[in-house]
């Protein structure tokens, strides 16, 4: 009986996920002796013509990691889509979006600005062209062109597992092709990690306390920070009752706050607006005067409720980005 | 033109009803979601709002410290106090979003507030959010 | 056969990457196009961000070599709040990045460049790749090599709180210290990793350098480029990835001129290409005078053979000899064979292992006391921070207000220094050795090797 056929692919990617699954260690040999690897751009000489060719459904699960933020990436996974019986969400890019989607806080034209004409390194000679925005293709040479947001997978097409994390754990990932295998079972709630939040798993939640009213938040190189105590006890925002947990508690444990890169608990659609509720709670409101004043002290409250989730908000992204 | 109207069951809502025993009208632009307290809202609801095309959104309760339920609506104050930062992320401006304490017999009052913000948002009209009727925008169900 | 050929995706490296072919009536390459299709806004969306995020924002840039961003942007942070990290932390910080360096350069000779060297160019494409090489050099290698790269990886776990993604980087120094237990697990694994840097290089000797096939391209013209070379150097011209000054020789091996990060403007100038999102760098005295080499065009080359090119030396012995039997087959400096890159990048990996052993022979760095706080906001509202990514020189320039939130930020990203050269270099080879007058059947692979063997990494590239 033929061996089945694994598929790793990713979008606009840092190639982290790549390295998740290098990560899994010898137990990649193993995994090759009982599947063959056929599409895997970072390690395997496969070429998109190659893939074209194979059936459609005749890869057992194709792990897609990075954000959909190129027109070439909405037709790969749509590609892969066909020809993988199952898609699964491999990241917290194609989970949730990733970092790459606080591009959606602007729109393409300044992304593109920013980078290719406001820049000080930059020559300023008379035939500097914004790449691919010329719409002469011979200059361009077909050039893929920037989507007017950045997507997370489900957004583009129906994906049946997720694994979350920015990076993904290995175990995580090596859990989800033994899945695919057969070796392990697919969990219920479809995605490969903890069910609970963050909190639940934390190395610190003994001194949690159960209540906690702040007068400022502090940033967090504005003091040494205590190695034991929970972070929001220190007065220092942390995300991890508002993320999933099965990371480990990695930042944590290097003594660092959670910034929610396992996505949000299920049921909850926007883990941006589920960290405002959050934060909401944290804040003493004794007098209500001084309710601004204590928001204010959050440096950059868009960019840390929003880190990795933005393309999968309510709103996802400004609205200077969704007009085309 | 699009207001959504969160008002809690107690004195917000009760002071609409006064509004129309005392045969006051308000703009037909002001759309009223009853909840059993504004501390029941829940961010995401906002959110929704707005990307279904709200204009602006405001949410009334019951004056500080005459809340039903005690605390919700500091709660509420709160969390629309962040709203209010967070809103501009997304090139909504903050003063779209408002939040308001009566007490169940400030009809007047209620008719007053629908006023100004549609005055106020009519101001803003230059500025339209541009969001459209998409909200999350997920492909459909999972296949297998 | 007048049209192009079309190698999509280019394979087995870190990024996105397509190279076309154009040929003409007669079946000659014109000219080829390396382009790179992918691009993200970091220049754009890290502003408004808090400036002690940077090194965990940044560091997504790339999941391959991110401890280069996340420490460039540290040390940038420790130059805008004007603290220095205790010694400990500095040497903590080092010690990781030459894990990371360690683990990077193994994970591109034996799953990206490698299979080429070690199967063959032309060897069957469903081979050439990592389970190619557990075939050949059998799974007890294969996995003694992965275990090897786990257990350096978890050095950056242990400081930096992930085998990928560190995320202890402060203004100042690191959110944690390490205790005497993580200390020693480390010098063992450093000793490990010296033999294991020793076995790979036997092994290049013995399988790659052998190879008459080998040696032939590694000296053929075809694989040869006269360019200007940058890289970091110490006190005493020797390569170093964390801090020093850097330097840039000339293709006769003369130094044209040395800087100090914060004065990268001056030195360095960047154009763009409508056909791709990667900026192009060249040296902004010299000038910009097309794809060419030679002393006359500003066209430089970074990493691991250009780091070997600006040095005198090396820091640690078996490093040095490794250096020296380099240039002993060359015969030249500074060596100008893209294929020694290869060969230059195992030097730097026993360099990164004896350095590690050194560090972490040192009991200072179990200190407590691993960071400086600053003691009010930013003293300075703009700074580079700078260090050598495996692929090549990395600044971080960030602007901030007194807020320390993130105004403005130029990113000129390792490979970047690179990518004119990498260009023609593709370009050479397929110039050199491809005619498709009577349907060339030679594998497209050797094309792919031009580029490999830089150890692109693409993600950094475009940013």
């Amino acid at each position: 009986m033929a061996k089945p056929k694994l598929a790793f692919y990713w979008c606009s990617s840092c190639g982290g996920c790549e390295e998740s699954v290098i990560d899994i260690g010898p137990r990649l040999i193993q995994i090759a002796e009982v599947a063959d690897i056929v599409f895997w751009p970072a390690a395997i000489d496969t070429k998109y013509s190659d893939l074209q060719l194979f059936e459609d459904g005749s890869i057992a699960a194709c792990f897609i990691n990075g954000s959909i933020r190129m027109d070439e990436h909405e037709q790969m996974v749509r590609l892969l889509r066909k020809k993988a019986r199952l898609v699964i969400a491999h990241g917290a890019c194609a989970h949730i979006g990733g970092v790459y989607g606080l591009g959606n806080f602007y729109s393409t034209e300044d992304l593109l600005s920013y980078s290719y004409e406001h820049c000080p390194t930059l020559e300023h000679s008379s035939n500097a062209a914004f790449p691919s925005l010329s719409e002469n293709s011979d200059t361009s040479m077909g050039l893929s062109r920037l989507l007017p947001m950045v997507s997370a997978l489900d957004q583009v097409v129906p994906v049946d597992y997720y694994i979350p994390g920015c990076p993904p754990v290995p175990d995580w990932v090596f859990r989800a092709i033994n899945a695919v295998l057969g070796t392990e079972p697919f969990p219920d709630n479809r995605i490969f990690a903890e069910k609970k939040a963050l909190c639940d798993s934390c190395p610190r939640r003994e001194n949690k306390p159960d209540k906690i009213k702040l007068t400022r938040f502090k940033r967090p190189h504005e003091s040494q920070l205590d190695p034991e105590t929970c972070f929001l006890a220190q007065g220092i925002l942390c995300l991890g009752p508002v993320t999933r947990g099965g990371c480990g508690s990695r930042c944590i444990s290097a003594n660092m706050p959670c910034r929610g890169c396992f996505g949000p608990l299920d049921n909850v659609f926007d883990q941006g607006m589920k960290g405002l509720s959050f934060l909401a709670t944290l804040i003493n409101d004794l007098t209500p005067d001084n309710i601004d004043e204590i928001i204010s002290s959050i440096p950059d409250l868009g960019g840390i409720l929003y880190r990795y989730s933005l393309p999968t908000s309510i709103l996802r992204g400004h609205v200077k980005a969704r007009k085309k | 033109m699009n207001i959504i109207g969160f008002l809690c069951n107690w004195c917000s809502y009760e002071s609409a009803d006064g509004a129309g025993r005392a045969s006051l009208t308000y703009p037909e632009d002001f759309k009223i979601v009853r909840v059993m307290c504004s501390g029941r809202i829940d961010p995401q609801h906002i959110a929704q709002a707005f990307a279904l095309g709200a204009n602006g959104v405001l949410v009334l309760g019951c004056r500080l410290g005459e809340c039903h339920y005690k605390e919700g609506n500091r709660h509420a104050l709160k969390r629309i106090g962040l709203l209010k930062q967070l809103l501009p992320y997304f090139g909504i401006d903050s003063r779209r979003l408002k939040c308001a304490w009566i007490s169940a017999n400030d009809h007047e009052r209620l008719v007053e507030l629908i006023q100004e913000m549609k005055k106020e948002l009519l101001e803003l009209e230059g500025s339209e959010t541009g969001y459209e009727q998409e909200g999350i925008n997920k492909a459909q169900e999972v296949v297998s | 056969m007048k049209g192009k050929i079309d190698i999509n995706p280019i394979t087995r490296l870190e990024g996105h990457g397509r190279i076309k072919v154009m040929v003409d009536d007669k079946g000659q390459v014109t000219r080829t196009y390396l382009q790179v299709p992918d691009f993200k806004g970091f220049e754009a969306f890290c502003r408004g961000r808090p400036a002690e995020e940077m090194p965990i924002i940044t560091e997504k840039i790339c999941g391959v070599c991110p401890t280069a961003h996340h420490t460039a942007s540290s040390k940038a942070l420790d130059q805008l709040f004007g603290v220095q990290p205790p010694l400990a932390a500095r040497k903590l910080r080092e010690l990781m990045y030459c894990a990371f360096v360690y683990e990077d350069h193994l994970l591109h000779f034996y799953f990206f460049g490698g299979p080429d060297l070690i199967l063959g160019s032309s060897s069957p494409a469903p081979a050439r790749n990592i389970l190619g090489i557990s075939d050949k050099l059998g799974p007890g290698f294969t996995s003694q090599m992965m275990r090897i790269r786990d257990k350096v990886r978890s050095i950056t776990a242990i400081i930096g709180g992930s085998p990928l993604y560190p995320v202890s980087g402060l203004p100042g120094g690191l959110s944690k210290p390490i205790t005497e237990q993580d200390r020693a697990t480390i010098r063992e694994v450093a000793e490990d990793a010296i033999e294991f840097a020793a076995k790979t290089i036997d092994l290049f000797h013995s399988r790659v350098l052998s190879s008459s096939d080998f040696r032939q391209l590694v000296t053929s013209s075809a694989f040869e480029l006269r360019t200007y070379y940058m890289g970091m150097v110490d006190e005493a011209d020797r390569v170093n990835f964390y801090d020093g000054i850097i330097k840039i020789v000339g293709p006769d091996g003369r130094e044209l001129t040395r800087f100090h990060p914060q004065d990268y403007l001056y030195h360095l100038a960047e154009r763009l290409e409508p056909w791709t999102y990667q900026k192009v760098l060249y040296l902004r005295n010299i000038g910009w005078k097309g794809y060419i080499d030679g002393p006359h065009s500003g066209v430089y080359r970074v990493g691991p053979l250009a780091r070997l090119n600006v040095s005198e030396s090396m820091p640690t012995p078996l490093a040095q000899e490794e250096f020296d039997r380099m240039h002993e087959f060359f015969a030249a400096r500074p060596v100008h064979n893209t294929l020694a890159y290869h060969w230059a990048r195992l030097v730097e990996v026993m360099y990164a292992a004896e350095r590690m052993k050194e560090l972490s022979s040192d009991p200072v760095i179990t200190s407590e006391h691993v960071r400086n706080v600053p003691a009010n906001g930013p003293i300075r509202t703009s700074t580079v921070g700078a260090c050598e990514a495996p692929r090549g020189t990395l600044f971080h320039h960030y602007e901030i207000d007194e807020r320390a939130i993130i105004t403005t930020l130029n990113l000129v990203v390792a490979t970047q220094n690179s990518a004119a050269a990498i260009s023609m270099s593709v370009d050479k080879v397929a110039k050199s050795f491809f005619n498709y007058t009577n349907k060339e059947t030679r594998d497209p692979n050797l094309l792919e090797m031009a580029f490999r063997a830089y150890d692109p990494c693409l993600a950094c590239a475009t940013h």
